[in-house]
């Protein structure tokens, strides 16, 4: 089997119309409103339509991967909040599992449990901000944006109580996590979680059946399954495309396998499948919070056999990946048996859901660049690293 | 889910001359890797995406490692002739190991994931050296996904990949020389350079290419 017998995925090169017309060359970014952070598109446009658009990344580079390599396997826990800062107990997580994975540490059932409560959250709030962006990206200025950033401030107050920080948890170690529950916290989450699907009903009755919304986003940005597994597409991205691929569910790490859930999967795979995926996947997160929270056991947090000081990983590689709130994010470690990884790279789905933008941009108008790029939903402390 | 050595012997069975060599990893998690020689590469990553049994359809993970070289001291017995009397002595010999680059890749099956996620399979490949011998074929054209972290190894560990349709730099900027995640990388002193330059530094900068300041 030769390549050339595989199909080759490519984004298809536009024809320009006529003799004379001249292309417009815009450059979206890096300071433009709708870009959620420094990013910047090179769009050229033949009149309203979009011909070619290649993303520039890198404003945002500090050479996360370096400064980790030179840091001790714990150092490097911080820095994992600041890949993607709206989910830094995912990132946690996905560093914690590799480093576990790398050095044959366990997890007490307790951490396990909190790991997966704190996630689940974690991803209600990171779709909720996600449909409220892409609202305001279509013009409803405000307030879905705003509506979702009251649940997401009372589950940011959840965090603060529990790690001391609303946005940089920093609450996952090598085999458990840092401090136990604060008294009373494990009844504060069931109130919040209780009043949650409320939201959803309301976020629902206000945006599934507006018709400005089906008409901006029906049909626009259509990602097709093939091209999307080729691509390495990840997420709600993916589901989307109608591909039933969800991490936790495949590789059930963790203890996911204990949960009753579904995966929504898309039919269209265009815009509005994306939004209506967000919205059933924070239903689904309800309902694991729900089976989760019934049964948290008692017990240690931390793996006795982990050790904070002197901590040094016998020679060996390990990628570990769970199923982050915006697709797979991984860590791949290369352990040379001394304090320090010798290979630390993080593997960001941020980055990689972007690699089809320009294939689902060409041929639509660059009023729905805005938003099939807000579809994507993306952050850039992850794509820039 | 296959291990790394039925998986070797699925692709020796296919492409019978393919370089390949099982890398085994003595980490707890045990995911070995296959070591593919680089002129193989394309061939057998078509034949991983397309057999319709492994089905490894989606490629997760793209990196690179820098191994630079090491001087590694021996010692040697060496028999010599000391006034006058053969005598075997021992002789410290340095050697220097060669560096290379790396590419590594992480895939997995979607076709197959509900049932068997088929993964990670490892898939590594080396340079012959880290200088002037850097090239490695792209897999862009087998996984799109490869396309921007191909050019991220390309832009921090300075792997040309051949066949890639668009490898420029993608985090650090057009005008960057280095690349920074090599392990002898040295910071610049100077950390006021403008990628853009204005004012006086425009100033020296095209009085720099000109010729005119040394």
């Amino acid at each position: 089997m030769s390549a050339t017998e595989l199909k080759i995925f490519r984004p298809p090169v536009m024809d320009v119309t006529e003799e004379g017309d001249e292309l417009l060359e815009v450059a979206m970014g890096p300071h433009h409103p709708s870009t959620h952070g420094v990013f910047r598109m090179d769009v050229a446009l033949d009149g309203e339509r979009v011909v070619k658009l290649k993303p520039v990344f890198g404003y945002l580079h500090r050479n996360h991967e370096k400064i980790a390599e030179k840091a001790s396997y714990l150092a490097s826990m911080p820095y994992t909040d600041r890949l993607d800062y709206f989910c830094s107990l995912t990132n946690n997580w996905a560093y914690a599992l590799a480093v576990e994975k790398l050095a044959g540490l366990e997890v007490p059932e307790r951490a396990e449990y909190i790991r997966v409560i704190t996630a689940e959250l974690t991803r209600i709030q990171n779709h909720a901000s996600a449909i409220g962006f892409l609202m305001q990206e279509m013009g409803a200025s405000g307030t879905p944006l705003m509506y979702a950033f009251r649940e997401r401030e009372k589950i940011l107050d959840l965090f603060e109580e529990l790690t001391g920080s609303r946005m940089m948890c920093n609450y996952m170690r090598f085999g458990g996590c840092r401090v136990e529950l604060p008294k009373g916290w494990l009844e504060k989450v069931k109130t919040i979680v209780e009043g949650l699907p409320e939201f959803l009903d309301e976020v629902e009755a206000l945006l599934t059946g507006n018709e400005i919304l089906m008409a901006r986003t029906q049909g626009v940005g259509v990602l097709k399954p093939d091209l999307a597994i080729n691509a390495g597409v990840t997420g709600p991205m993916l589901r989307a495309a109608g591909v039933n691929y969800d991490i936790r569910k495949i590789d059930h790490y963790g203890i996911y396998d204990r949960f009753k859930f579904r995966v929504p999967l898309g039919d269209h795979g265009d815009i509005y499948d994306r939004y209506m995926i967000r919205v059933l996947e924070a239903r689904e997160s309800i309902e694991i919070l729900k089976q989760a929270l019934q049964d948290v056991p008692a017990g240690p947090i931390m793996d006795p056999k982990s050790k904070i000081r002197g901590f040094r990983p016998k020679v060996g590689e390990a990628y570990g990946r769970i199923e982050a709130p915006k697709g797979e994010l991984g860590f791949y470690l290369i352990s040379d048996g001394s304090a320090n990884p010798y290979r630390y790279r993080v593997r960001p789905p941020s980055l990689i859901n972007l690699t089809i933008l320009e294939d689902l941009c060409l041929g639509q108008n660059v009023a729905d660049v805005v938003l099939i790029f807000g579809s994507v939903d993306i952050v850039l402390g992850e794509v820039d690293r | 889910m296959k291990t790394a050595e039925e998986i070797l012997a699925a692709i020796k069975s296919a492409l019978p001359d393919a370089g390949l060599e099982l890398v085994l990893n003595s980490s707890p998690c045990a995911q070995h890797s296959l070591r593919v020689a680089a002129k193989d590469m394309v061939a057998v990553a078509s034949f991983l995406r397309a057999d319709p049994v492994l089905a490894l359809d989606f490629c997760s993970n793209a990196t690179g490692v820098d191994w630079p070289g090491k001087e590694i001291s021996e010692k040697v017995k060496v028999t010599k002739v000391v006034e006058g009397e053969q005598t075997v002595v021992e002789e410290t010999i340095k050697r220097v190991e060669p560096g290379y680059l790396e590419a590594v890749y992480h895939l997995f099956s979607m076709k197959n994931g509900p049932t068997d996620p088929g993964g990670p399979v490892v898939l590594r490949m080396r340079t012959a050296n880290r200088t002037d011998q850097v090239e490695l074929p792209s897999l862009t054209p087998v996984w799109r996904s490869a396309e921007f972290q191909e050019r991220e190894i390309f832009d921090l560990f300075g792997i040309v990949f051949t066949g890639h349709p668009d490898l420029r730099r993608i985090l650090m900027w057009d005008g960057f020389e280095d690349h920074p995640m090599r392990r002898d990388y040295v910071d610049p002193d100077d950390f006021e350079y403008e990628p853009t330059p204005h004012d006086e530094v425009l100033k020296r900068a095209e009085a720099h290419k000109t010729g005119a300041v040394a």
